[in-house]
């Protein structure tokens, strides 16, 4: 039997430990009327659902409608997929969530020859319409929202998404859903580009206006800072760069003529809730009120719903350890409760086993748990905002905007987003502050559970871990190949030809996109005639 | 000791944008007075080796999040072996299964790191392999 593990020195006085969050952040030992600024404290502090929505969008948060419990599921083939879906929505599960391997994500087919080894290893793998149509099969496109988790290619994997809600006639009226369409943080964090950034932005513009006309529940773009975080930024750096990918949508929406209610109230924002629960919690209000405000009276919207800041949260995947795996269901559970106290729309909890592998069935029944004893057994989704007015998260959410605002017009005075991003400025900041967040854990100044304290010497792992079999790489190809045989391949040349005519010129390009995926075109090929017209984008490498 | 720093090769093979690991450990080999050749993202097994042969690097280190570390490791693995650097360490890390890590081992792959384990357990785990490994060709 193991030992009972103690620190040495944690009856050692509290002197010389560093109070600060898992972002570095100094905090005081207590907070008091006299830290809050005069504007959030009492009555002048706004309802929820009063602008600048700080305490939540709507004025009774869950009691009206509980956030969507929307787990990320995708691996192995579009038919191991669905059912995984399937598995989530008999459990419960209120939405849907798709996980693309990386050639998807890519923009290539699984034959591609930097694809080997890579397909439905971390992802669902869909090369044509003929995988959407088994990703999707028997499930009510019409009653449950989807979320697609893909950006460089988002626009023609989406029209793949909409050619088999055409073949099975549900209106595009009808169709509810994410895409994540989020190129910016692709460059900053997650790097998963094809293009330079132009042809991307012209790409996501297109898709916001096509969506507006065509798809008008879809929501066009996820903009994202969990991506962010995840590559080591800090609470402020991922509020701050997030927000400013969405003001440059904002922006290049604008700069094409569309007008700002048209396509505001269909963006969307995705957050992740890391272990500093009252810093992630200040973060979520403070992204809210920055939103709010920026919208109604920089760009001018008048529709109130293109002020709120609607988002979902992941908890923090880099906060779990693959050391025994089991005590991350309580960090995970942490992190979820800071997303629903935060004002959440949905959420995604992690499973126990994820620094492991992709997680394994009972692994994510248990994180999907985790949230329904959050909403049904914790008593917190019966308040609106529970915390608003406490001296601490207020002044927290007065600082994270205040820093946030800093980095906006550092980024202005360097030309916009891209610019910086050209310069490599957010992916030299966010890899500052991954190594110091290292330092910190190798020095001891930041405690990691069973990793550099309390660690179990003698531990065993006792927790399934999911395997992909080699077979679905096998199984794809050949379903690829069979496919190439079997489809018009006239009518695919011709559609690939309009669409490569139509990238040179300047007209939207979703119809032509929908025209290459209604006859089996795969996305490699349409990736390659983009290419042709596009170029590809490449990175300085640098750490 | 050498007199020369010893001479590592970070990349990130294949289709994986997860660089935060390999930035920090690429970080951690310099201050622990290592060299490092960082190659970034989107390496295949080939540009990798050819750009170990290049800088005649004592260690090539891997990264690989996207659950594809059996193809790579092992095409990294047999290309050393054909282009006469089967005496320069294999090493690296991400979310790689203890099975596939025995497996790995078997085909003269170090031993691979994850989350969790601390920068200086690398540097650590290369200054030891370095002195008990001696080049083929001294």
């Amino acid at each position: 039997m193991a030992q009972p593990i103690t620190r040495p020195d944690s009856q050692a006085g509290d002197s010389d430990r560093e109070f600060t969050t898992v972002s570095g952040r100094a905090v005081q030992p207590v907070y008091s009327r006299a830290d809050v600024a005069p504007d959030d404290l009492g009555a002048n502090l706004p309802l929820p659902g009063e602008f600048p929505y700080t305490r939540g969008i709507h004025p009774s948060m869950y009691r009206g409608k509980l956030w969507t419990m929307r787990q990320f599921a995708g691996m192995g083939t579009a038919a191991q997929t669905n059912e995984r879906f399937r598995f989530l929505l008999e459990r419960g599960q209120t939405g849907l969530s798709t996980a693309f391997d990386n050639p998807t994500l890519y923009g290539w087919d699984s034959d591609h020859p930097l694809a080997e080894g890579e397909v439905g290893r971390t992802g669902v793998a869909v090369d044509s319409l003929q995988d959407m149509e088994r990703l999707f099969a028997s499930i009510p496109l019409d009653r449950v929202s989807t979320s697609m988790t893909i950006n460089a290619p988002a626009a023609w994997i989406f029209t793949m998404f909409l050619a088999n809600a055409e073949r099975r006639g549900i209106p595009f009226e009808k169709l509810r859903g994410t895409l994540q369409n989020d190129i910016l943080k692709e460059y900053i964090a997650q790097k998963e580009w094809i293009f330079p950034p132009q042809p991307h932005m012209r790409l996501i513009t297109d898709l916001v206006s096509f969506c507006a006309e065509h798809v008008p529940q879809w929501n066009t773009i996820s903009i994202s800072g969990y991506h962010i975080r995840e590559a080591g930024a800090t609470a402020a750096q991922e509020l701050a760069f997030t927000l400013q990918d969405g003001f440059t949508y904002v922006e290049h929406a604008l700069a094409a003529g569309m007008s700002i209610d048209d396509f505001a109230p269909r963006l969307s924002f995705f957050f992740n809730s890391h272990l500093d629960f009252f810093e992630e919690i200040a973060k979520l209000r403070a992204a809210r009120r920055i939103w709010a405000r920026h919208m109604k009276e920089r760009f001018g919207a008048q529709n109130p719903r293109s002020w709120l800041c609607r988002f979902h949260v992941q908890t923090a995947g880099c906060s779990l350890t693959a050391q025994q795996p089991e005590v991350n269901i309580v960090r995970t559970a942490i992190e979820a409760l800071a997303g629903v106290l935060g004002g959440c729309q949905s959420l995604h909890t992690n499973s126990m086993d994820e620094a492991l592998a992709l997680p394994s069935d009972k692994a994510v029944e248990i994180a999907l748990r985790t949230q329904q004893v959050i909403a049904f057994e914790s008593g917190v989704a019966n308040v609106a905002d529970p915390l608003g007015g406490s001296y601490f998260v207020e002044r927290l959410t007065r600082d994270l905007e205040d820093e946030a605002e800093a980095y906006f017009a550092q980024i202005e005075r360097m030309g916009g987003m891209i610019k910086a991003i050209e310069k490599g400025f957010p992916q030299q900041e966010i890899t500052r502050s991954a190594y110091e967040y290292q330092r910190a854990v190798s020095e001891k100044r930041k405690i990691v559970v069973g990793v550099n304290e309390f660690a179990n010497e003698d531990e065993q792992l006792h927790i399934p871990i999911l395997e992909i079999d080699e077979s679905v790489e096998r199984d794809q190809l050949a379903a690829l190949k069979t496919l190439r045989e079997s489809r018009d391949n006239l009518a695919v040349s011709a559609s690939l030809e309009a669409l490569e005519r139509a990238a040179r010129g300047k007209e939207n390009l979703i119809p032509s996109l929908l025209d290459c995926s209604r006859v089996y075109a795969t996305e490699g090929e349409i990736t390659r005639v983009l290419i042709d017209v596009f170029g590809e984008f490449r990175e300085q490498a640098f750490f | 000791m050498s007199e020369h720093p010893i001479k590592v090769v970070v990349g990130k093979p294949g289709l994986d944008g997860h660089d935060r690991g390999a930035k920090v450990v690429a970080r951690a080999l310099v201050e622990a007075g290592m060299e490092v050749v960082y190659l970034g993202l989107r390496q295949t097994p080939e540009s990798i080796v050819a750009a170990a042969l290049e800088e005649d690097a004592d260690v090539i280190g891997l990264s690989v999040l996207s659950g594809a570390h059996m193809t790579h490791f092992t095409r990294v693995r047999a290309l050393m072996e054909e282009n006469g650097l089967g005496d320069r360490l294999l090493t690296g890390g991400g979310i790689i299964p203890t099975k596939d890590q025995e497996t790995l081992s078997k085909l003269g792959v170090g031993k691979l790191f994850g989350p969790g384990d601390d920068p200086n357990a690398i540097v650590g785990y290369i200054h030891e392999w370095m002195a008990t490994h001696p080049r083929g060709d001294v």
